[in-house]
C-alpha cells in the first residue's frame, strides 16, 4: 500500500507540534476527511490544553478555546444552537481522561451530536509528560519516575469502552502506528463524522499516538511500542455503530 | 402588558425569555432551582435550548459554546454552584462572551445555608475566578426592578463583550410580588462580527484571549485595562433622601429596603437619614459619593464580615467615616438600623 498522505488545504501553515507527534498525523487526518465530505467551511472545533490547543495555528476551521476538560460541553452548547454545523472536540487523555472525564461522559449519556477525536498518548504532553489516566504498567512519567505501577495508580482508563457502553452513535478505536492502521483510523474518522451529519448521536475516535518527545524515544522507536505494547493494552477496532 | 403576581425567580426567568434569551444550562440549587424549573419548558415554547448539566462547571461550558454562537444565554446558581462558574466566567472574559449570569445569594461558607444573604459580594464583585476581570454586576432591589434590568444586563453585556452578573438573593428570588413585563424582544445571534457563524466566514475564527496575539504584553495589558475603563463609566445607583442627609446608609438589594423603612422612620422623627443604594456593585457608584457630606457612610449588608463596606470606604475617602453593620443571617428591621445609626452618632461603633 503506497497510498500517499496528501496536505490538505485546510492545514494553511505547517504545525508547530514536535517531529514525530501523532498529533500532526490524526490532525491531518480528520483534515482530510472534512474535505472529502465537502464541511471544511461549516465544522466549528472545541480544544482546550495539552498540545492539541495547539492545533488552531495551523488548521483552518472556526475554533473555540474551552477550559481544560470541558471541551464535549462547549461543543455541545454550539452544537445545539447551531445544529446544521459539525462540531467536534480534539482532546488528549488528559483532558478527555482525566480532569474532563465527567464531560466526556455526559456527552456520551445525552447522546450530543457531536464528535471527539481523542488523543491516547499516554501521557500529559504538554505540562512535560506527567502520568495520564492512560500510561502503562512500568512506563516511566515524571510522576512514576520508578515506572507507573497499577496497584498505586490503577489500570488504564479505557475510554472507547467506557463510552460505548452508553446509547451513542459510534465508538471506535484506532492507531498511527504504520500505514495500515492509519488508513483504517482514518476510515474510523470518516464514519465519525458520517454519525454527526447523518444525525445519529455522539462518535467518538480514540487513537493511540506516540509522544516521541516524552517518551523519550526516537519516532520510529515510538510507533514500534504503539504496536508491541500500546495495542496489546487498548484493542484497536468498532466498538459501536459501524458496518461491522 | 397587565401587572402580574410573581414569584421572583420566576419572574427573573421570564424577564430573561422576552430579552431574547434562547439558551440556559445549568444545575439544581436552593434558593434558585426555580429558574432553572422554569426555564426547563418555557424556552421550548420559543424554540430555545434548555439542559440540566451534570455540574455547574458543565453548565458554564455549555453556555459558554452556544453564547460564542452570539445567541443570548443564562445560567443561575447560588453558594457551592456559583464558585464552580467561576472557571467559566474567567473564560468568558478572557475570551470577551457576553451572556447573563444570575446568582441567588444563599449564605455561609462551604455548604452553609439556604437563607438569603448578600455574602457572595466580593466574589461577584472582584473577579471570583483566575486573573485579573471584572463582571458588571446589577443588583436590584424588587422583582419589577430585576425584570426591568434584564434587557439592559443583555446590552452592558453586547456592548462590553463581557458577562453580566445579577446579583440577588434567597428572599428576592422567592417572594412573590406584582410585576409588569415588557413585550418580548427579537434578538438576532448575527449580528456580530466577533460570533461563530453557520459558514465560516473567509479566515477562520479561532474563540479565544487576545493574549496569544501579543506576545510581547504590552498591547494585552492595555486592552485589558482599556476594556475595564469602558466598563467603569457605566455606574448605576438610586438616591434616597441623600441631600441633605447627617446620616447616609449604602445598601443594595432587598437590605436596601430596609434600609428606606430607617430613613422614613428616623425622617419622621425629625432626624435626617438618607440612603445610597448602589444598582452596579460593579462598577461601585463612587460618584454617588462627591457631592455629599454626610458626618458617617453606613454599610448596611447581609453577611457576617464587611463586604460592600470596603467599597464604600473607598468611595467615601476624604469625605466622612464608614461604619459597618453586618447583619449576618437576620434581615434587619428599620428600627434596627435606626438604632445603629444612633450608637453611631453616640460614638459607641467603630469606625471601619
Ligand atoms: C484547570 C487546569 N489544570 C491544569 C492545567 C495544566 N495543563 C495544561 S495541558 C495539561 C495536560 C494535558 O494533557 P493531555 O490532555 O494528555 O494532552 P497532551 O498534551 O498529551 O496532548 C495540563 C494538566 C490547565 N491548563 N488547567
Ligand atoms: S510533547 Fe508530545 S504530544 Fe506534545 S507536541 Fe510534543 S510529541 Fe506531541
Amino acid at each position: 500500500m503506497t497510498k500517499e498522505l496528501k496536505t490538505p488545504t485546510l492545514i494553511y501553515t505547517a504545525n508547530t507540534f514536535c517531529p514525530g507527534c501523532g498529533h500532526g498525523i490524526i490532525s491531518k487526518l480528520l483534515a482530510l476527511v472534512l474535505e472529502e465530505l465537502g464541511i471544511e467551511n461549516k465544522s466549528t472545533g472545541a480544544v482546550a490544553v495539552g498540545c492539541a490547543c495547539l492545533l488552531p495555528e495551523s488548521f483552518g476551521c472556526d475554533w473555540i478555546q474551552a477550559q481544560h476538560g470541558r471541551a464535549p460541553a462547549v461543543a455541545a452548547g454550539i452544537k445545539r444552537v447551531r445544529p446544521n454545523n459539525f462540531v467536534f472536540t480534539y482532546q488528549g487523555d488528559g483532558d478527555a481522561g482525566a480532569i474532563g472525564i465527567a464531560e466526556s461522559i455526559y456527552a456520551a449519556k445525552r447522546n450530543e451530536g457531536i464528535t471527539t477525536i481523542f488523543v491516547n498518548n499516554g501521557v500529559f504532553g504538554m505540562t512535560g509528560g506527567q502520568c495520564a489516566p492512560t500510561t502503562l504498567e512500568g512506563q516511566k512519567t515524571t510522576t512514576t519516575q520508578a515506572g507507573c505501577d497499577y496497584r498505586y495508580n490503577g489500570k488504564p482508563l479505557e475510554l472507547a469502552e467506557l463510552l460505548a457502553s452508553f446509547d451513542v452513535g459510534y465508538v471506535a478505536r484506532g492507531s498511527v502506528c504504520n500505514f495500515k492502521e492509519l488508513w483504517k483510523t482514518k476510515e474510523y474518522i470518516k464514519e465519525a463524522v458520517q454519525c454527526q451529519l447523518e444525525g445519529r448521536g455522539y462518535s467518538f475516535v480514540e487513537v493511540l499516538a506516540p509522544c516521541p518527545t516524552n517518551w523519550k524515544m526516537t519516532p520510529v522507536e515510538s510507533m514500534k511500542r504503539i504496536e508491541d505494547i500500546g495495542m496489546k493494552y487498548f484493542r484497536c477496532g468498532v466498538l459501536k455503530g459501524g458496518a461491522e | 402588558m397587565a401587572k402580574v403576581l410573581m414569584k421572583g425567580n420566576h419572574a427573573l426567568a421570564e424577564a430573561a425569555v422576552r430579552a431574547g434569551c434562547r439558551f440556559f444550562s445549568g444545575y439544581p440549587i436552593t434558593p434558585q432551582s426555580e429558574i432553572l424549573e422554569y426555564m426547563s419548558w418555557r424556552l421550548p415554547e420559543v424554540n430555545g435550548v434548555f439542559v440540566q448539566t451534570e455540574s455547574e462547571l458543565a453548565g458554564i461550558s455549555m453556555l459558554y459554546g452556544a453564547a460564542s454562537c452570539g445567541f443570548r444565554t443564562m445560567t443561575s446558581s447560588s453558594g457551592p454552584g456559583f464558585s464552580l462558574l467561576q472557571e467559566g466566567i474567567s473564560y468568558l472574559c478572557s475570551t470577551e462572551i457576553p451572556t447573563v449570569i444570575a446568582d441567588i445569594m444563599r449564605y455561609g461558607n462551604g455548604l452553609g445555608d439556604i437563607k438569603p444573604a448578600q455574602s457572595d459580594y466580593l466574589q461577584i464583585t472582584k473577579n471570583g475566578g483566575h486573573g485579573d476581570y471584572r463582571c458588571i454586576s446589577l443588583a436590584p432591589s424588587t422583582i419589577q426592578e430585576a425584570v426591568d434590568l434584564m434587557s439592559k444586563a443583555y446590552e452592558l453585556a453586547e456592548k462590553h463583550r463581557n458577562p453580566v452578573i445579577i446579583a440577588t438573593d434567597g428572599a428576592l428570588g422567592q417572594i412573590v410580588e406584582s410585576v409588569e413585563f415588557p413585550d418580548p424582544l427579537q434578538h438576532d445571534p448575527d449580528q456580530f462580527e466577533w460570533s461563530l457563524k453557520n459558514i465560516r466566514e473567509g479566515k477562520h475564527k479561532i474563540v479565544t484571549s487576545k493574549i496569544y496575539y501579543d506576545y510581547i504584553g504590552k498591547d494585552y495589558d492595555n486592552h485589558i485595562r482599556e476594556r475595564y475603563d469602558a466598563m467603569k463609566k457605566e455606574e448605576l445607583w438610586e438616591e434616597y433622601f441623600a441631600e441633605d442627609a447627617e446620616v447616609i446608609l449604602v445598601s443594595y438589594g432587598i437590605v436596601s429596603r430596609c434600609c428606606k423603612e430607617a430613613v422614613l422612620t428616623a425622617r419622621e422623627n425629625g432626624w435626617k437619614i438618607g440612603l445610597i443604594r448602589p444598582i452596579t456593585l460593579w462598577p461601585f457608584p463612587v460618584k454617588a459619593f462627591r457631592k455629599i457630606t454626610p458626618k458617617a457612610f453606613i454599610a448596611v449588608e447581609k453577611c457576617a464580615l464587611p463586604q460592600m463596606a470596603e467599597d464604600v470606604a473607598m468611595a467615601a475617602r476624604g469625605i466622612a467615616p464608614v461604619y459597618s453593620m453586618t447583619t449576618g443571617s437576620f434581615i434587619p428591621s428599620g428600627e434596627e438600623i435606626v438604632s445603629f445609626a444612633q450608637r453611631v452618632m453616640d460614638g459607641k461603633e467603630a469606625e471601619l
